[in-house]
């Protein structure tokens, strides 16, 4: 009997991989989900770039209640905003949901020519140049994305470049059952 | 063409693979020597074809042909020559690739070394290690084929990760291999001796260089880990508990475990079931390193690229090998009962307390590694494991440990005696004791906790552990004469012990008496750090092969008013938009002087951490002596030289199966 035990004892460890490799243990689950977005107010980019003398315009949560948004968190210096950008593209295109891109961390003059060059799928581009608003929202590092619902709720949050993988298991089935 | 030949070379090599292992099987079965003997044949076969393999890749990146997508992935024009070599295991298939040619080059071996093994042993030994292979090479070609094609074909490639473009750093993964799959020799002899259901001295004595060489491979490319982390992460830590460094410890805990366990099973037919256990569990471990790394379930620093999918491959094929050879391990174990009486006060027994310290030391930091992926599995949240309680559970494991090794080497087989040990051991103490007291007031002027324990367990374990060679020299009428007469296996053993304590000492000081600073220096600033004043002098541009560098200079004033030049680095890789810290050292044996660049402000001024790290040598110093304890070790003649009677049996055994 004695000699079986190493059996089941790895028996039970293999059970715990198995369970194990469904799970990323990188995913940090943010403790915004089910609260209130946090509140922002971020000056919109306008394009093409206005007057130097002119104030942009600034946004807050307000402005977006009513329908159900993707808040992308997202840089021009960002590999993983590269990988994920055609991604976004096409989404906008088909017009499956209103993208709010955040620029974080960056400069003005490089989101515009990125942008500028690859296409721009936010509706609106809010620049949160010094990285506040990302503290506020708990951004680890970007590419972030929010699913904010319609009364403006948290329902999700993903970690790294958006994949239509995620997008269609994740984010998809929660815009459909979001009231 | 050359990646196709590569290719191709892998699918071949399965096929033999298979042979290697169904044939020997069915001719033991039958008792067919032809059979038997064919399995030498494939396992050399199959080297071939490996080499040729691991050959058309390397080819590959020496050319830089970005038209094999791994190659793509891990090479740059830029890159130098020695990195384009080492870039083969930069990354995951080619590390994988490696793997392989490891397994294979040790089954060579196997068949190459095997006239003193009877040939139904060997060639069941040979077949164990095919499943191994046939696993692994179905992993690679199903899901990590490193000779992809990629089109459109790519002008340049991404690079091999900066981290990994350090000599250290190349010549660790290989080491570290052949330790974790030289395992599989032992585990090999382990479940052909449960098929068989013959265990015994002999049997012991066959694996037990293999199992030692192994070790002293996994002993260095830790060693090495250790050295490149050092110098390369910028942080200067030695060792950070991180799953995948544990991943690799726990094997190393089992093997020494092993390596002791079969000294008491060959000489003295005991813990027969246990030795093969422990010889499964070993490469079990190695196996479940491997599964960490590559599945992504644990978070390390350690970041290759991860894929369920390959996750889920090892995990099944770990339950298909392990799960094969435990219950094997149920079925058969029974039988190899141990004959003879253990007495606690013995070598024997001294031994079986050291498998139960080491095991229950190498249990503890499983746990720990584990416990995260247990938790997240249950839903009870995420957690992580880190240091306090890895030192907290390990360091007071280690203490009996330390003191069991001062016996070891003077109490007698069978049984020994209270009063003949003390004789022999008084001086050491008394030696030890000494040492923890002076040494840390003479050099540090105050004494910790830790440093006196470890000074007095690391010079125990020194001295202590010189006493076989020193009595064996004394028996004998001239001091060369007496050195001539000292077996290898004697010295083997005897340095790796003495490595050990080193390794003790240095582990202590280095805690105990280790600076550590963060400043922010000005050009011509200074800082006054222990006994050394640094002076930051500037920093300027410098340029390598495939980086530019803001490299810094600063210039250090030891308390003898020499002047040391250190020029530590931040380096930036275009190829991959990486910055890395290059950091500069001043080594000596009895201190590193260690300079890392932090981040550079508008006014020139830059911060810098400065680390004054004491005797921080001898832990690699400790690895290295194990190493070289190891090579002698495996070497000794005895293991060479079959005696008449083993000569007999081996005949008998192919008499027999003919």
């Amino acid at each position: 009997m004695r000699y079986t035990i190493p059996l089941l004892v790895l028996g039970v460890l293999l059970a715990f991989f198995a369970v194990g490799l469904r799970h990323d243990p990188r995913i940090l689950p943010s403790p915004l989900i089910g609260k209130a977005a946090p509140a922002f107010s971020l000056p919109a980019l306008e394009f093409p770039q206005p007057e130097a003398t002119a104030t942009p315009p600034l946004k807050g949560n307000a402005d977006f209640l009513g329908k159900p948004l993707l808040v992308n968190f997202f840089a021009s210096w960002c590999a993983g905003c590269q990988i994920e950008h055609p991604f976004l593209m096409s989404l906008a295109k088909a017009g499956a949901v209103t993208l709010v891109g955040v620029d974080y961390k960056d400069a003005d003059v490089d989101v515009r020519q990125w942008l500028g060059s690859r296409g721009n799928p936010y509706a609106p581009v809010l620049a949160d140049l010094d990285g506040r608003a990302g503290i506020d929202w708990g951004v680890y590092g970007v590419p972030e994305t929010f699913v904010i619902s319609a009364s403006g709720q948290v329902l999700h949050k993903h970690v790294g470049a958006l994949t239509p993988d995620a997008w269609e298991r994740d984010i998809k089935p929660l815009l459909a059952a979001a009231p | 063409m050359i990646p196709e030949i590569g290719h191709y070379a892998l699918i071949l090599a399965l096929g033999i693979a298979i042979l290697q292992t169904v044939a020997p099987m069915i001719g033991w079965r039958r008792r067919d020597a032809r059979l038997l003997a064919s399995a030498a044949s494939a396992a050399q076969a199959q080297f071939f074809c490996i080499a040729i393999a691991y050959l058309c890749l390397t080819v590959s990146f020496i050319n830089t042909d970005f038209s094999v997508a791994y190659v793509a992935q891990n090479a740059h024009t830029d890159l130098p020559m020695i990195y384009r070599i080492s870039a083969v295991w930069g990354a995951h298939e080619g590390s994988l690739l490696l793997w392989m040619l490891m397994l294979s080059g040790w089954t060579f071996a196997v068949s190459v070394f095997n006239r003193r093994i009877p040939a139904e042993l060997s060639a069941l030994v040979i077949a164990v290690l095919g499943v191994i292979s046939v696993g692994l090479l179905l992993f690679l070609l199903l899901t990590s084929n490193p000779f992809e094609r990629l089109f459109p074909v790519p002008l340049q490639g991404r690079d091999l990760n900066p981290l990994l473009q350090d000599f250290g750093l190349a010549i660790h993964p290989p080491t570290l291999y052949m330790g974790y799959v030289g395992f599989s020799v032992a585990f090999a002899f382990a479940v052909a001796a449960l098929i068989t259901g013959k265990l015994d001295a002999a049997w012991a004595r066959w694996t037990r260089p293999w199992t030692t060489t192994a070790w002293m491979f996994l002993t260095l490319g830790i060693t090495l880990g250790s050295w490149w982390a050092y110098n390369e992460l910028g942080w200067g830590g030695w060792w950070f508990w991180d799953p995948v460094e544990n991943a690799s410890f726990m094997p190393w805990l089992a093997g020494t475990a092993l390596i002791h366990s079969l000294a008491v099973t060959e000489k003295r037919g005991l813990l027969k079931s246990w030795t093969v256990l422990l010889a499964i569990l070993t490469f079990s471990l190695s196996l479940l390193g491997t599964f960490l790394v590559r599945s992504g379930v644990l978070v390390s620093v350690h970041a290759f690229a991860s894929d369920p999918a390959r996750g889920l491959f090892i995990l099944i094929f770990m339950a298909v090998v392990t799960g094969s050879a435990l219950t094997l391990y149920a079925w058969r174990a029974p039988k190899l009962a141990s004959v003879g009486e253990l007495n606690l006060f013995s070598r024997e027994g001294l031994l079986l307390l050291n498998n139960v310290f080491l095991v229950v030391a190498c249990a503890a930091i499983l746990i720990g590694t584990l416990y995260p992926l247990v938790l997240d599995a249950l839903n009870l949240g995420k957690i992580s494991v880190g240091p306090p309680y890895f030192n907290a559970v390990f360091l007071p494991l280690m203490v009996p440990l330390f003191v069991l090794v001062g016996f070891g080497a003077v109490v007698p087989w069978k049984k020994g005696r209270a009063g003949e040990t003390w004789n022999r051991l008084k001086l050491p103490a008394l030696f030890a004791v000494a040492f923890a007291i002076v040494v840390p007031l003479a050099l540090h002027g105050r004494a910790t906790l830790l440093a006196v324990t470890g000074g007095l367990l690391g010079s125990w374990t020194i001295v202590a552990a010189s006493q076989d060679v020193w009595r064996r020299i004394r028996a004998k009428p001239s001091f060369v004469a007496g050195l001539a007469s000292v077996p290898r296996a004697t010295w083997g053993m005897t340095l790796a012990h003495m490595g050990l304590g080193v390794w003790a000492l240095g582990v202590a000081f280095v805690i105990s008496y280790g600076y550590e600073k963060d400043v922010r220096l000005a050009p011509k600033e200074t800082t006054e750090i222990g006994d050394f004043t640094f002076a930051f002098i500037g920093a300027q541009e410098a340029k390598g092969p495939n980086f530019v560098a803001q490299q810094g200079e600063v210039t250090i004033e030891r308390p003898d008013h020499r002047t040391v030049q250190l020029y530590p680095q931040k380096r930036f890789y275009p190829s991959q938009r990486n910055v890395m810290t290059e950091s500069a050292v001043d080594a000596t044996l009895m201190r590193d002087l260690y300079v890392s660049l932090g981040e550079g402000f508008e006014d020139g001024s830059w911060s810098l951490r400065i680390y004054v790290k004491p005797m921080i040598r001898l832990i690699w110093l400790g690895g290295v002596l194990m190493f070289l304890g190891g090579c002698l070790a495996a070497s000794d003649r005895r293991y060479r030289l079959a005696t008449a009677a083993e000569r007999k049996a081996a005949l008998d055994g192919g008499a027999q199966a003919a």
